[in-house]
């Protein structure tokens, strides 16, 4: 019975094709069908029913996406058939679905084994395409030895492929080198172009990775590189040479002349003409005559109608941008052309390189060229001048930017232009300034009010981060303003129920601090003592605020009581409770602002309220370094418990009542009561105010950490019991900020002004990454093929090898190392003799370079 | 290491080859060639002219007539750590993904021998040819390149091996 089905199987089998054809038609579950087939086919032990199956199979997973590492076991089986064409099919298979996580890899070894020890070449070159897609440690382990043998063989076919597989065994199996390097150096000398194409592949590739250890085949690469007329070769040669330069500087001089040579050529083939311009200018920049010639030939480039070409130019520029600004510099309208070009690439290469030639100088006038183009654009590039503006104009502290007030406009007219996605770079930059730089926050404030005021950019989320900016400048900055009513309506009116909530809490507290400056202005100015407050205020320039009569003080009050008692009832935690701090407050001085009129009592309650709450805010806010966190230090006889059991019992009588409720609203609400319980107990107690404002700022600290200097990390443990607050805060020392003073040097009608700067740098550190120790292995697996390579008349030269590996290897082991320094001695002394003498170039100099160069 | 992977896929975004040098999980592949074939696709809508393809090689072989490369813009996309150069012919995209610092224009052109040699093996190649002789198609992208490595750049070497083959069936 099975045998006859399986002839009828056979029989009436899919072939390929037909699977192919099947598919075309489109049924959505032809795919599951021919599925089973295959797997009911493939278990057969006919192979020809075998290979056809597997050979759908591979059809299948390549192109729709069909798992078939189901089916591994049955590719080796086909593979050891003895027909060509099953076994192509197999390995076909194989090499498409084996990984390292196969578990049949290990019966593979032998059936490669065999197939590239046959004497059918195409047998041979099959197993070792497949050895090189698969190849694993394991398999490039055993099979050296084969490799070996063919990198040898006379067919220059089996050749060429050995040569391909030899990258990838040397990446799983380091300690092959020992054997196959050689042949394969063997190679680089040959005549035949195939095979020279092979090599030179082969060696572009492990010099990516370790040019070092390569700097003494240089002689070969030279020699390729002047002899070829192949240009695909001449190209990896010239990748070959581009990263051996710029570790061997000396190399750099001998390989510029040829490579001047290439680039003078008339008809040169682009590739290779920019390969030449771009190892000019990554590893030979240094070297005047070339340099001057790629700059000349990347304008044909530039100027060519071709998007592809356009783009190579650009990004060619881009490259020796950093240590050639000429470069660029003399090529400046074909960039800003290439501005409007229509490919977004070639757009996006063009905006690099103008913000590259942005300095002090023109950067007015560039921003300006680059807005207007921002209005034209598509969303995408539009955000991308944005973005690029604001890192240019970021670097270093704000570097090149001389005028500030002209740079807050400009970012204020980025947060409206339509497109705008940059709100939180904007937003950071904005309260950087800030903090930093002094003379920049009247500017500051009165950008900030435009920005509130407008009640329609509060509908636009992207803006969001700007409009929170613009309204802490506004608290914080309170006293540049020339109307504090005016910036206390902006942030409470209706409109600002679009903000998120994270958003609105500040700007309720920028309202808070708003008030609190009003109200110290109004009550200082009524006090005769303290005129010279008053006449401070009114004499500081246009900032001054013009004192507060009682109606507009307690119209302010009411405006603010009344733009926040919608809020006292809101879900959002951190809104509810800012605004009922502050009608608390409120609260509390409301009855004495009428009565100030009268009385000349000067040592109220509320006196002493508000001037604490002005002395919060009074404290100067500077920029905090990165590592300010790292340097605090803990405080003697602080506990961090791992889990914070203690808690248990100062949270139990909060948490039990809400373990015992639902969750969700419920929960919500039940906090909420609590809050308002505990709200209207503080309230009525008079001695809250302390207590309150130190909350407040704890909380405020936390929501702004970023903006506050260190403090003291046992904080957040009071904080909890609500209990002796450290409100006292204690700052870093005054040296470690360092104030920068930077004199312009133009004939400027307003000296830059001082910009805060740390003396640690603002970025976070980046640690460097630890090397692979594959990688390690290798190159000293090579630097010893090199060492050990004993070829007769280059003696001479290994010795030389020797001591270059002594002079520069770093991962030597000192014991290997103080080895070869006893040799070295012996023979310096040698050929400095030698070289009294006068000798063959051959031998005499301790450098990486052999003298074929020199 | 120089090439990561070759696909070709037609204008309605289905893949007719895929040849991987490193390996990805199945789903890996298709979120990949997914998110490829909408980034050249897009690139690519706009209205098509004819330009003339600049000489690149010594051994470059006449136009042929049906194959010219229609490109309105540059045919270098950035995707991530690698870039894929891709270009277009009648309705086949051919995209290859490389490493950064490999050869845009020599990929060009290597995608332009892989179609030639691909004619001269079928006589006037066409998108069927290569989905009914799809493992063809995968032998000679084979004898081209091996480990990502480009080995091979003579037409007459490449289907040499792949015409011996054939009659020894």
């Amino acid at each position: 019975m099975a045998s006859s089905n399986s002839l009828m199987d056979s029989l009436f089998q899919r072939s390929l094709e037909d699977l192919i054809k099947g598919l075309r038609l489109g049924e959505s579950t032809f795919i599951s069908k021919s599925l089973e087939e295959i797997r009911r086919e493939i278990k057969l032990t006919d192979l020809s029913t075998k290979s056809v199956a597997l050979q759908k199979l591979s059809y299948l997973a390549a192109l729709h996406g069909v798992d078939m590492t189901w089916a591994a076991f049955h590719a080796v089986e086909v593979v050891s058939s003895s027909r060509f064409a099953h076994k192509r099919i197999g390995y076909h298979a194989i090499a498409q679905s084996f990984s390292d996580q196969t578990p049949v890899l290990l019966l593979i070894t032998n059936q490669l084994r065999k197939d590239l020890n046959s004497s059918n070449e195409y047998e041979v070159s099959l197993a070792l395409e497949c050895l090189a897609r698969i190849g694993t440690d394991d398999l490039a382990r055993d099979l050296t030895s084969e490799v070996f043998t063919l990198l040898g063989s006379s067919k220059a076919l089996v050749r060429k492929k050995a040569i391909g597989v030899v990258l990838r065994v040397f990446d799983k199996y380091p300690d092959a080198v020992k054997v196959c390097f050689k042949r394969l150096v063997e190679n680089l000398e040959s005549s035949d172009p195939q095979l020279l194409s092979a090599v030179v592949g082969v060696f572009c590739e492990l010099t990516a990775k370790d040019p070092r250890s390569y700097l003494p085949l240089a002689p070969e690469f030279y020699k390729i590189l002047v002899d070829s007329r192949n240009n695909w070769v001449l190209i990896k040669v010239l990748k070959i040479f581009a990263k051996l330069a710029s570790i061997e500087p000396r190399l750099a001089k001998k390989v510029a002349d040829p490579v001047c040579e290439h680039m003078r050529k008339q008809n040169v083939g682009k590739s290779l003409l920019f390969e030449c311009i771009r190892t000019v200018f990554s590893s030979l920049s240094d070297q005047e005559v070339p340099l001057k010639l790629a700059v000349v030939k990347i304008r044909e480039f530039l100027m060519d109608d071709d998007p592809n070409l356009k783009y190579l130019g650009l990004h060619a520029l881009s490259i020796v941008a950093p240590k050639h600004l000429w470069a660029v510099l003399e090529n400046k309208e074909a960039v800003v052309k290439a501005m409007s070009d229509e490919d977004p690439n070639v757009k996006r290469e063009a905006l690099h390189l103008l913000m590259a030639m942005v300095n002090e100088d023109n950067v007015t006038e560039i921003s300006r060229i680059l807005m207007n183009y921002a209005l034209k654009s598509d969303p995408l590039f539009c955000n991308e001048i944005i973005g690029s503006i604001l890192v240019a104009c970021s670097r270093d502290s704000y570097e090149i930017i001389v005028d500030f007030d002209w740079y807050l406009s400009l970012l204020s007219e980025m947060a409206r232009v339509p497109n705008c996605q940059r709100g939180k770079e904007i937003e950071h930059q904005l309260i950087d300034i800030g903090t930093r730089v002094k003379d920049a926050r009247l500017e500051l404030v009165r950008v900030s009010r435009a920005l509130l005021i407008d009640p329609a950019l509060l509908g636009n989320q992207y803006l969001h981060p700007i409009l929170s900016a613009a309204a802490w400048a506004s608290g914080e900055y309170v006293e540049f303003s020339k109307a504090p009513y005016e910036i206390a309506e902006a942030l409470l009116q209706p409109r600002t129920c679009l903000l998120p909530h994270s958003i609105r809490a500040i700007y309720i507290h920028s309202a808070f601090k708003v008030l609190v400056f009003s109200l110290g202005v109004y009550f200082s100015a009524q006090e005769p003592t303290s005129s010279s407050l008053v006449q401070e205020s009114t004499s500081s320039g246009s900032s001054a605020v013009n004192g507060f009569t009682c109606d507009s003080i307690s119209s302010l009050v009411s405006m603010i009581e009344l733009g926040l008692c919608s809020l006292s009832g809101t879900i959002d935690v951190e809104v509810q409770e800012r605004a009922k701090n502050i009608l608390g407050f409120i609260g509390i001085i409301k009855h004495e602002i009428a009565e100030k009129a009268t009385s000349q009592d000067s040592e109220t309650e509320v006196h002493r309220a508000i001037a604490f709450m002005e002395d919060v805010f009074s404290e100067e806010l500077g920029p905090v370094s990165s590592t300010a966190q790292e340097k605090v230090p803990l405080p003697e006889g602080l506990e961090l418990n791992e889990n914070l059991e203690g808690l248990q019992e100062i949270c139990r009588e909060v948490l039990e009542p809400m373990a015992e409720s639902d969750y969700s609203s419920d929960k919500v609400s039940f906090s909420v009561a609590k809050l308002r319980i505990r709200d209207q107990e503080e309230a009525s107690s008079s001695s809250s105010p302390p207590l309150e404002s130190s909350s407040l700022l704890a909380e405020h600290r936390k929501r702004h950490g970023l903006y506050y200097l260190s403090s003291q990390k046992s904080d957040d443990h009071k904080d909890r019991d609500g209990n002796d607050n450290n409100t006292s805060n204690e700052y870093p020392p005054a040296n470690e900020i360092s104030v920068d003073s930077f004199k312009s040097k133009k004939k400027l009608s307003k000296p830059r002004p001082v910009v805060v700067k740390l003396d640690e740098g603002d970025e976070p550190k980046t640690k460097p990454d630890a090397s692979s120790s594959n990688d390690e292995r290798l190159s000293r697996a090579i630097q010893t093929a090199l060492m050990g390579k004993g070829k007769g008349k280059e003696k001479e030269r290994v010795k030389e090898n020797h001591e270059i590996n002594l002079d520069t290897e770093n991962i030597e082991q000192s014991s290997r190392r103080e080895k070869k320094k006893k040799k070295n001695g012996e023979r310096s002394s040698k050929r400095s003799s030698r070289r009294q003498k006068d000798k063959e170039a051959s031998v005499t100099k301790p450098v990486e370079v052999p003298d074929l160069l020199l | 290491m120089g090439i990561r992977f070759i696909l070709m896929v037609n204008k309605q975004g289905q893949t007719r080859l895929a040849q991987y040098y490193e390996w990805l999980t199945l789903e890996e592949r298709r979120a990949l060639e997914g998110e490829i074939v909408r980034k050249c696709l897009a690139r690519n809508d706009q209205q098509i002219r004819f330009e003339l393809m600049f000489e690149f090689l010594c051994s470059y072989a006449g136009v042929l007539a049906g194959w010219l490369a229609l490109n309105e813009q540059c045919s270098f996309v950035e995707h991530r750590n690698y870039k894929i150069v891709y270009r277009r012919y009648a309705s086949l995209f051919f995209m290859v993904g490389v490493d950064d610092d490999e050869n845009e224009l020599a990929i060009l052109e290597f995608i332009h021998l892989l179609v030639e040699t691909m004619d001269k093996h079928f006589g006037n190649v066409c998108e069927l040819d290569i989905m009914f002789h799809l493992e063809k198609a995968h032998f000679m992208l084979e004898e081209m390149v091996m480990n990502g490595c480009i080995v091979e750049t003579s037409k007459a070497n490449i289907l040499s091996p792949i015409q011996l083959m054939d009659k020894a069936h």
